[in-house]
């Protein structure tokens, strides 16, 4: 067969099966974020930005981001870097790793309100060794960075496990004579880790931190449980639109927007990670 | 550990307090991990009061009421085969669409090719519960409303921008070279792959698979949406768990933990059983 | 009484009769009601049980629930037989998309709730079904703290405020709770309870001297508040675990509390402020859409549903008490009994001053209820200038009257065309 089809044959199915299941109904909700009355209109989109919370939530959601996702990475690429090195016990501690992958945000928001909550488990143990007499409120509005700093604490437990799988994977994929080599030169791990893992594990890091960063925009539910109604991120106020104000146009709009900065995001991961092209036919 | 057979004697202590913060970091990793989930399991093992009560108790009193009470909930085995169903078929949609993708993207330059990663990028990028209506309409129209099969369509569009990236990632790291030599010693490009490249990334193949299954698994709206009679789990469950009284809060996350928890456990061996080729 | 017992029999009888031999399938109950999971069972085992069929009862997130109604809706097809929900999100709906209810022949004993029920057209579009309300609770151990001369059963504003004060000063630590968390249902308090009581209206007080008062009350309030309240939607965890002694909170929202430790709680009518003992039902309705599949099946369970032996059942399973006349039974949950005397003393109140639900609204339910959160959380949370706040609030506010159109409802004077603000 010629081989210039071949990819165009392989990506065949997944652009059928997207654009049936994805696209379709993309294309109808997108459209009511500008269909007004009188023809297409940008109504929508004025009227969720001149809302007040609007500035709010979307500082509180790229904020977010921000935060969580590099100690993420820092955190996945430590934990990968521990595997790989790893003798005996490497499977228990990876699958220990990686088990709040399995843990939807919604069970996770239940697990650590239980842990912050004025009379949850931080508070049973200070309370236990003493170091406070009565139990704090740490999540109330007068100590929004002690909220914020639940959530992110939340969130990194949530959601590092995903990189890490990426992020291990690819580390596998590295072969060692690379090491080896470098450690007959008398390299010391951190440069190893710098000249050899880093750039080789370059299309893994691409990989993770785009679907992180996307995954982080859309947080909410982690959010909802812990902040309450203190933290408003773009995801909440984007239902509200939809189930609490059953206004879909508007909905849509705030959908649009927050796939404008997945899009940003995500073609600025692409450009600075760019896999060389040497790996490419 | 390579590094300690090759080390000077007069770095054998600094190499043993690596060593020491070493574990020490591994294991306080790992109780960063579980601390939290054995929080739950002593909520859900603890009696209603117990769970309103303060200071808590840190060892589970063994309290199976909360447990019993979803036992004889009506309709749970049959939620949980339903959901199983979907995420096992989701795995396999989402793998058998998805990996050919990646290969493309990682071994050919074609024009669109970015525009196609976008694309598939973008996929993630909307929030799905604004898609389930025109979805909902399309899937009562065609028959396939209320049936798992259908379900599993909707999961797969979730799973399958992690099918594509991962496998994407991993053909990338695997270098041509070894796919040419197999070529030049007379493979046809077919059988190359299958003995060359296909063990080496099936753990990346393992990895996008739990990826699917998790996702169909603790995926709520569009189940909620989407099934009737052939509700999963989590729509079954989640969907009233956020108002239920708090112990069984705790038992409800528990019991859909648990099933995710299992599932990782088993594909871990095969996952990792594959790392020595990997790493050869 | 007894005459609309029969013809509920008859009609459900009836119904049966003709659809007997057809219907085989269930009817599928699709409600945002009696959502959490002991509710849900008790109403699969303990309501629906001894209806003749099938039926397969579904509470979903009012997001899900929307959403598979429009979408059956849109297809022409459906699946569901049977839709329950509040008030106020089946006023959000069509009125074309509700089978009319009129020949069934059932209603409230309420006119009241048999009007709301028509949502604004000729017909009944929704049949109520059970209603519930608002009330107070407090943790016994607050009771001493009471202010002199202060009778729980007729606190003020005034009181109550001082009540939360000495128990913040007592205990060190603030002992209120409001229900502000996300799903919470902080803004029936402002519609239905701060504002009749301080402004004698909702609408049309909506920015007035009064309003201010009001809100400064609250401010005051909220001093001696748990400020972890921005979290809380059920008070009845709070009031179990004792982060809250004293809680304002949805009678089923308070249930559980009652139930597991009936001896260590008390509940009580909402406070009065200087226009009276503001305070407003809750209203939840049954409904046919267009798409059921069969409808005989889905008017003979509206007919079973309406029954008082079922209105019984239903009140011990979800903690809503009765829309029609009923004897109620001696056995009933510790939650009921406390809540409903609570109800009862609420009512009878000589300065009672009942609100009713916003009507007329339609699918602007959900921005009417936005503008008092904002409201709340900015003068409150954000600590913004009342006045300020209030014009700006104002304007949203008539925007939403204008647009839906909708008339003033007690305790606003009534008005010709949309209810002005003032």
């Amino acid at each position: 067969m010629n081989v210039r089809y071949l990819p165009y044959l392989l990506i065949l199915p997944v652009t059928l099966f997207l654009c049936l299941f994805f696209i379709y109904p993309f294309v109808l909700v997108s459209q009511q974020a500008f269909s007004g009355p009188e023809g297409p209109t940008l109504e929508h989109f004025r009227e969720v930005v001149s809302y007040w919370k609007f500035p709010i939530s979307l500082q509180n959601t790229l904020l977010l981001a921000a935060v969580v996702v590099p100690i993420q990475l820092a955190l996945s690429l430590l934990m990968a870097t521990m595997v790989s090195r790893m003798g005996k016990g490497r499977d228990l501690v990876l699958y220990v790793w990686t088990i709040p992958l399995g843990i939807s945000d919604l069970a996770a928001g239940i697990i650590w309100l239980a842990i912050f909550e004025q009379s949850g488990f931080l508070n049973s143990m200070l309370y236990g060794i003493g170091a406070v007499s009565e139990p704090v409120n740490f999540l109330s509005y007068q100590n929004p960075a002690i909220v914020f700093l639940a959530i992110v604490l939340a969130e990194v437990w949530r959601a590092t496990a995903i990189m890490l799988v990426i992020l291990v994977a690819g580390i596998g994929l590295i072969p060692k004579e690379y090491y080896e080599a470098a450690e007959v030169f008398g390299a010391s791990p951190w440069k190893r880790f710098v000249k050899i893992t880093l750039p080789l594990l370059r299309p893994s890091l691409q990989t993770a931190l785009v679907l992180r960063v996307i995954l982080a925009f859309e947080v909410f539910a982690v959010v909802a449980a812990l902040g309450g109604t203190l933290f408003p991120v773009l995801m909440s106020e984007t239902y509200a639109y939809q189930f609490d104000l059953l206004n879909s146009n508007a909905a849509a709009a705030m959908a649009l927007i927050i796939l404008g900065i997945s899009i940003v995001s995500t073609i600025v991961i692409l450009r600075a990670l760019r896999v060389p092209k040497g790996a490419r036919v | 550990m390579t590094a300690v057979d090759v080390a000077a004697p007069a770095q054998a202590s600094t190499v043993k307090t690596g060593r020491f913060v070493y574990i020490a970091s591994v294991f306080l990793l790992c109780a960063w991990v579980l601390v939290p989930l054995y929080f739950l399991l002593i909520n859900t093992l603890s009696s209603p009061e117990a769970v309103t009560s303060f200071p808590k108790s840190f060892v589970p009193e063994f309290n199976l009421g909360s447990l019993e009470f979803f036992w004889n909930f009506s309709g749970i085995l049959n939620a949980i085969k339903n959901s199983v169903i979907v995420a096992v078929l989701t795995m396999i949609i989402s793998i058998a669409v998805g990996a050919p993708a990646g290969y493309a993207l990682s071994r050919f330059d074609f024009r669109g090719r970015e525009l196609f990663r976008l694309l598939i990028l973008l996929t993630r990028a909307f929030p799905l519960p604004l898609l389930a209506l025109p979805r909902a309409v399309m899937f009562i129209r065609s028959g396939l409303d209320d049936t798992v099969f259908g379900l599993a369509l909707v999961h797969a569009t979730l799973a399958i921008p992690f099918a594509v990236l991962i496998t994407f990632s991993l053909f990338s790291g695997i270098p041509l070279e070894l796919e040419e030599a197999a070529w030049t010693l007379g493979c046809d490009r077919l059988t190359a792959f299958r003995k060359v490249v296909l063990p080496l990334i099936l753990p990346g193949i393992t990895a996008s698979a739990i990826f699917a299954f998790v996702i169909s698994w603790n995926e709520v709206f569009a189940a909620a949406v989407l099934t009737i009679e052939n509700r999963t789990l989590t729509a079954f469950l989640l969907a009233s768990l956020a108002e239920s009284p708090l112990y069984l809060k705790f038992a409800g996350g528990f019991i859909l933990v648990v099933p995710a928890l299992i599932f990782i456990f088993a594909v871990r061996k095969y996952l990792f059983a594959m790392w020595g080729i990997a790493n050869r | 009484m007894t005459y609309s017992r029969t013809l509920t029999g008859a009609v459900a009888g009836l119904a049966l009769l003709m659809t007997g031999t057809v219907v085989s399938a269930e009817t599928l109950f699709w409600s945002t009601q009696a959502r959490p999971a002991e509710e849900r069972q008790a109403m699969r085992d303990g309501v629906l049980d001894k209806f003749g069929s099938e039926v397969d009862y579904q509470p979903n997130e009012n997001g899900p629930w929307l959403t598979r109604l429009q979408a059956e809706l849109k297809a022409n097809d459906g699946t569901i037989g049977l839709l329950g929900g509040l008030h106020g999100e089946l006023a959000a709906l069509s009125a074309d998309d509700l089978v009319d209810l009129d020949t069934l022949g059932l209603s409230a004993d309420s006119g009241t709730f048999n009007e709301l029920a028509k949502l604004g057209a000729e017909n009944m579009q929704y049949i109520p079904w059970m209603q519930a309300s608002y009330i107070m609770a407090a943790n016994k151990k607050a009771l001493e703290h009471l202010p002199e001369g202060a009778d729980i059963n007729a606190l003020t504003y005034d009181q109550l405020i001082e009540w939360a004060a000495n128990v913040h000063e007592a205990e060190g630590r603030p002992k209120f709770g409001f229900p502000a968390g996300p799903k919470g249902l902080k803004h029936r308090f402002f519609q239905g309870y701060l504002y009749p009581s301080y402004t004698d209206g909702v609408v049309r007080t909506f920015a007035s001297d009064k309003a201010v008062t009001a809100w400064e009350k609250f401010r005051e309030l909220w001093e001696h508040t748990n400020p972890a309240s921005t979290n809380f939607s059920f008070l009845q965890e709070q009031l179990l675990s004792e982060d809250v002694w004293i809680a304002f909170d949805h009678t089923s929202r308070l249930a559980q509390a009652f139930n597991e430790r009936p001896d260590d709680f008390v509940a009580f009518p909402a406070p009065a402020g200087p226009e009276g003992r503001g305070f407003m039902p809750v209203l939840a309705g049954i409904a046919i859409p267009r798409t059921a599949p069969d409808m005989d099946a889905a008017k003979s369970l509206v007919a079973y549903l309406l029954e008082p032996e079922t209105q019984i059942a239903t009140l011990k399973a979800t903690n809503f008490f009765p829309v029609v006349a009923v004897e109620l039974p001696d056995d009933l949950p510790p939650a009921v009994k406390a809540s409903g005397e609570a109800i009862a003393k609420m009512s009878s109140a000589p300065d009672a001053n009942p609100g009713l639900l916003p009507a007329g609204l339609g699918d602007m339910g959900g921005d009417f209820n936005r503008v008092f959160v904002d409201t709340f959380e900015r003068i409150v949370l954000a600590g913004q200038p009342i006045e300020r706040v209030l014009e700006d609030q104002k304007r949203r506010l008539a925007t939403i009257m204008e647009r839906s159109g909708a008339p003033c409802w007690a305790p606003d004077a009534p008005s010709d065309g949309p209810c002005p603000v003032e």
